[in-house]
């Protein structure tokens, strides 16, 4: 695990310094992050990147995990499904499954911190057991069209909470808590970021026999229909009559999505028999999707709905010329026509992946662009030091704060 | 050693200043809904959105140099609009209070001349989305007392620090100047240093060139 001083050379010592002052400012509290699952998806990712350090600099943070059965995370996966707008059939007994799983974790898990940190909708109802110490929702979810039913369930939790955390403006809704913009990172040292040799990248080409011989469209995504492989593969299509290339669809899936697989098989039958597209299931293979990202021509991120879409910034870190659907936290990350091109359709992504691949200078030119974009604000170090100023200002209620 | 530099008796302290963006969940999808907002919402959400840029967007230029002029260009169309909210010379400005006026003077005005652009309005997802920008200030653990010493500060401060000094201490403090030259006519006693780098107008540069720009003057000064 990479310790803060690591960073330097990425975002210069200055910065790191700043994350000591802050951090210092935080001396005596206990950080308490609760979330539903230890790994897949990307809020154990960050978490599990974002603990250690923030341990590092001197700030006694910790991480819980909830428990929930199969039965609990269908019902969560539905809401999570509702709180994207999909429409969902949700019954009175799924609220029952949730109510009765968060009454056995208001049992079991241990509420000890100064600040309490609760990842998405899943542990919410903790809250109950709030006490005198301070509690922060962060929703990781698109939410700005959601499915009434689930979000006025979900608000009656959110109203008790001290403040609400969002990935992107557009997530706000209209509530009496503070409700903060905070976008989540990548960590440049971690294996899914980090330089890698091209014997690396040839050596993973290699295991999954995907040859060099074309350039290579690549959407990095849990199979999940909100990323819309389906829509990728009809895009790569359009494309294909034009530009010989190859396709590859490569993810995980996560302990609380049992949608998964579903998707994947839907994605393979889509794809038929056509050997220049490359469907791989890659759970917790993140060097492997380094090396997918790096010997990519131009990545795809075309989601219908996006929490934030972290592969973007992954791949925009690598200079890689990225088209992304214009939904989510992605606009954050892309600047249309300067760090990427944002797309609303499957022509309209084909469209973009064509001027990219007929266009390199084009494309590399976005590419630095969205790099040093990634370096500015969706690095770890960003997002540490605006979880600190979080904290801090739980605290401070005033707009200027002096500390 | 002397090194015959004149020396200041209060010493420059240094401070740093991070953001935090709060959300308000007041949003926008027409010009008259912007304007009618503008009025209301607080000064730290037109400091948010007219100087957001400068940080987030340090590596590019051009850059839209406030949010509103970015909205109404790309996502209403009006481009005229956007090119007038874009062209407002902030550094003119030494109060939020006055800036907004300008803004709102600005949109109404061409409202009144362009009734026809009050039919515009954004597709759902693309309203104008009002953040307020929370201030941390604290000290940097850095002092000057002479222009050799200021400038080798200038030179490894993060540019956090020199943004709050040359736009934050200046508009939402309401300093009148930025910390710099008031530190350097006041404490040092030298006036041409300090307006030469009061004349310089950092809205149009990024905040790398305008830290070697301030150090480019100060050994011009420093070595005379």
């Amino acid at each position: 695990m990479a310790k803060i001083e690591e960073y330097i050379p990425i975002v210069d010592e200055s910065v790191i310094d700043d994350l000591r002052l802050l951090a210092d400012k935080l001396k005596g509290r206990v950080i308490q992050h609760i979330n539903s699952t230890p790994v897949g998806g990307g809020v154990a990712e960050i978490l599990s990147r974002m603990v250690p350090l923030l341990r590092g600099l001197g700030v006694d943070t910790k991480w819980d995990v909830m428990k929930g059965s199969e039965r609990f995370f269908e019902v969560t996966k539905k809401f999570h499904n509702a709180l994207h707008g999909r429409a969902a059939e949700i019954n009175k007994c799924d609220f029952d499954v949730f109510m009765e799983t968060s009454r056995d974790n208001l049992n079991e898990v241990d509420i000890y911190g100064d600040i309490v940190f609760v990842h998405d909708p899943q542990p919410i109802a903790l809250i109950k057991k709030k006490a005198q110490n301070k509690w922060i929702w962060r929703c990781h979810i698109d939410i700005s069209n959601p499915h009434l039913k689930v979000w006025h369930f979900l608000r009656d939790f959110v109203v008790n909470y001290d403040a609400a955390v969002f990935s992107a403006p557009a997530f706000s809704q209209m509530l009496p808590i503070r409700q903060f913009l905070i976008s989540p990172s990548i960590d440049p040292l971690s294996d899914k970021n980090r330089e890698l040799p091209q014997e690396t990248i040839d050596m993973v080409l290699r295991k999954y026999n995907i040859p060099q011989d074309k350039p290579i469209i690549t959407q990095i995504s849990r199979f999940d229909r909100l990323k819309d492989p389906a829509g990728v593969i009809e895009a790569y299509r359009l494309v294909k009559r034009y530009v010989d290339c190859r396709l590859i669809l490569a993810g995980g899936t996560a302990t609380d999505d049992p949608e998964g697989l579903k998707v994947l098989e839907e994605a393979r039958e889509k794809a038929q028999q056509d050997k220049d597209i490359h469907i791989l299931l890659l759970p917790q293979a993140d060097l492997e999707v380094n090396a997918l990202q790096r010997a990519s021509t131009v990545v795809v991120q075309k989601s219908i709905r996006e929490g934030f879409g972290l592969t973007v910034s992954e791949a925009l870190w690598k200079a890689k010329p990225v088209v992304a659907s214009n939904a989510g936290g992605i606009p954050l990350q892309i600047k249309h026509r300067y760090s990427g091109l944002l797309c609303h359709s499957v022509e309209g992504a084909a469209f973009a992946m064509k001027q990219f691949l007929n266009n390199p200078q084009y494309a590399r030119k976005l590419g630095e662009n969205g790099k040093e974009h990634i370096r500015n604000n969706f690095l770890i170090t960003r997002h540490l030091r605006d979880y600190m100023l979080l904290f801090l200002s739980l605290y401070h209620p005033e707009d200027i704060v002096y500390l | 050693m002397d090194s015959g530099i004149p020396k200041a008796k209060e010493p420059f302290k240094f401070y740093t200043s991070f953001h935090l963006s709060e959300l308000t969940g007041l949003r926008a999808a027409t010009l008259s809904q912007l304007a009618g907002l503008l009025k209301e919402v607080s000064g730290s959400c037109i400091y948010h959105h007219t100087h957001r840029f400068l940080q987030q967007h340090q590596y590019l230029s051009p850059e839209p140099p406030n949010d509103f002029a970015y909205w109404v260009s790309e996502v209403l169309g009006e481009d005229e609009l956007g090119e007038k909210l874009s062209s407002i010379d902030t550094i003119r400005f030494s109060t939020i209070r006055s800036l907004r006026e300008k803004i709102i003077e600005t949109i109404e005005g061409y409202l009144r001349d362009n009734p026809f652009a009050k039919l515009r309005f954004a597709g759902q997802g693309e309203e104008f989305h009002f953040i307020k920008s929370v201030s941390f200030v604290l000290p940097a653990d850095y002092a000057a007392y002479d222009l050799i010493e200021f400038q080798e500060i200038v030179s490894r401060i993060t540019i956090d620090s020199i943004y709050f000094h040359i736009f934050e201490s200046r508009l939402r403090l309401e300093k009148g100047a930025n910390d710099f030259s008031n530190w350097i006519e006041n404490s040092l006693g030298n006036k041409k240093l300090a307006d030469e780098i009061l004349r310089l107008d950092p809205y149009t540069h990024t905040l790398e060139e305008l830290r070697k720009k301030i150090i480019t003057l100060i050994q011009k000064h420093a070595l005379v």
